[in-house]
């Protein structure tokens, strides 16, 4: 008897995204509106941070209304039909359930079940984790196409009294369609962690110390200071080691698309890498705030739909968050 | 080749007038960077890791907090440089 030969995956040579969708929390909170408990005022958040408003979500638009209003958005857009969608990614740190996960109630709700759906759990890095796995899913053949979504209703876990990163904090939702290409459209991830800073983005406390009583509803924090040098001196690296990876030059890409943390970082950043004055620094974060895993996909969009870039050009992406975990990768805008 | 307190002190206040737009010589040892020069948090990191590069010395994260005033910071260099 002969031993049987398997099927394995036929491999994709390569990826690309599709289509972006967007959607933003209904109410529009400016500075003066969050200011008091902070001891603050609209211009000291404007010098430190950029923003002017931040978009959240009311009581009763949740985390997955945005995450289907932004997924269907992008599938219309794609073109495709969802049910050959194979494999639904949800980055979020703020689904509000321990389990099931929020990708698959999302691939319900967006017409793409059965597929597989997980949730990663990667921060302000999470879109980039997200669009790391769908190029290496659509390329190994194990997916046709991937939904990658970054969402997150960060207003359900800020504490109006801090200052460390609660005011900078809004809710919003973004969304990929990943799928196969004829050209290659999403580069090598430069992609990692480094758990010696685990601290230095979390909660204040963790849901058992929360069940005894010992600490309340915890909410998120941050050590600024050793936060902003990690993102911007080491992210520029990252940023510098995510272009020659990709083979592409400073000068060649259409846009720098960063988390959008702070307007501080995201300057500082884009000084470190000396790029030139044609290349589109995204600033999303003055109108939306900073909304994590979504930062990217809706800044991105963002810089799409008003025109700043074109479909065709190269947008260097890279998030950068608790964990401490970052991701990097240089992509063909849809 | 170390760098003497004088030569720190004029270095800092070249990196401070960089990130700020503070005149030179207000930047002396007494002043206070918070108080008598209002310099932010993010603002003081970027002055550390200039500082770090001009002096070729580490600042770790928990000593900044302990940077009060420009001569502290100038003191610590100083003896960083070993």
């Amino acid at each position: 008897m002969t031993q049987p030969v398997l099927n394995q995956y036929d491999v994709v040579k390569y990826s690309r995204i599709y289509a972006l969708g967007a959607a933003r929390g209904d109410l529009t909170v400016t500075n003066d509106d969050i200011a008091g408990p902070i001891d603050s005022s609209d211009e000291w958040i404007r010098q430190r941070t950029g923003i002017i408003t931040r978009r959240r979500a009311s009581k009763d638009l949740s985390l997955m209304d945005m995450a289907v209003a932004a997924s269907k958005e992008a599938i219309a857009k794609a073109g495709i039909d969802p049910q050959e969608i194979g494999a639904v990614i949800f980055s979020t740190i703020t689904h509000p359930f321990q389990t099931p996960s929020a990708a698959a109630l999302l691939a319900d709700k967006v017409g793409a079940n059965p597929a597989p759906a997980y949730d990663v759990s990667a921060a302000c890095a999470g879109y980039c984790y997200g669009i790391a796995q769908a190029d290496a899913l659509v390329r190994s053949g194990m997916a046709k196409y991937v939904l990658v979504v970054g969402g997150e209703k960060l207003s359900d876990f800020i504490d109006p009294t801090d200052r460390s990163i609660s005011f900078l904090l809004g809710d919003g939702a973004g969304a990929a369609i990943v799928g196969p290409s004829d050209f290659p459209g999403i580069s090598p991830t430069v992609w990692g962690s480094d758990g010696s800073h685990w601290d230095a983005v979390s909660m204040t406390g963790s849901l058992l110390e929360f069940r005894d009583g010992e600490t309340s509803w915890p909410t998120l924090r941050q050590e600024g200071q050793t936060v902003f040098r990690w993102a911007v001196w080491e992210m520029a690296k990252t940023a510098r080691k995510a272009l020659e990876v990709a083979g592409v030059k400073p000068e060649e890409l259409s846009a720098l698309v960063t988390h959008q943390a702070n307007i501080r970082i995201i300057d500082e950043l884009a000084k470190q890498l000396k790029l030139p004055e044609n290349v589109v620094i995204a600033r999303d974060i003055v109108t939306t705030g900073n909304t994590s895993a979504a930062s990217i996909p809706l800044a991105m969009h963002s810089l799409l739909e008003s025109g700043q870039v074109k479909s065709g050009g190269l947008a260097l992406e890279i998030g950068f968050g608790a964990g401490l975990a970052f991701g990097a990768q240089v992509v063909v805008l849809p | 080749m170390a760098f003497s307190q004088a030569e720190v002190l004029a270095g800092l206040a070249e990196i401070v007038n960089e990130e700020t737009g503070i005149a030179t010589d207000s930047v002396q040892l007494e002043k206070s960077f918070t108080d008598d020069l209002d310099i932010d948090s993010i603002s003081m990191m970027t002055i550390v890791v200039n500082a770090e590069d001009k002096f070729g010395v580490k600042i770790p994260d928990e000593e900044v907090k302990n940077l009060i005033t420009v001569g502290d910071a100038v003191n610590f260099i100083v003896s960083a440089q070993g």
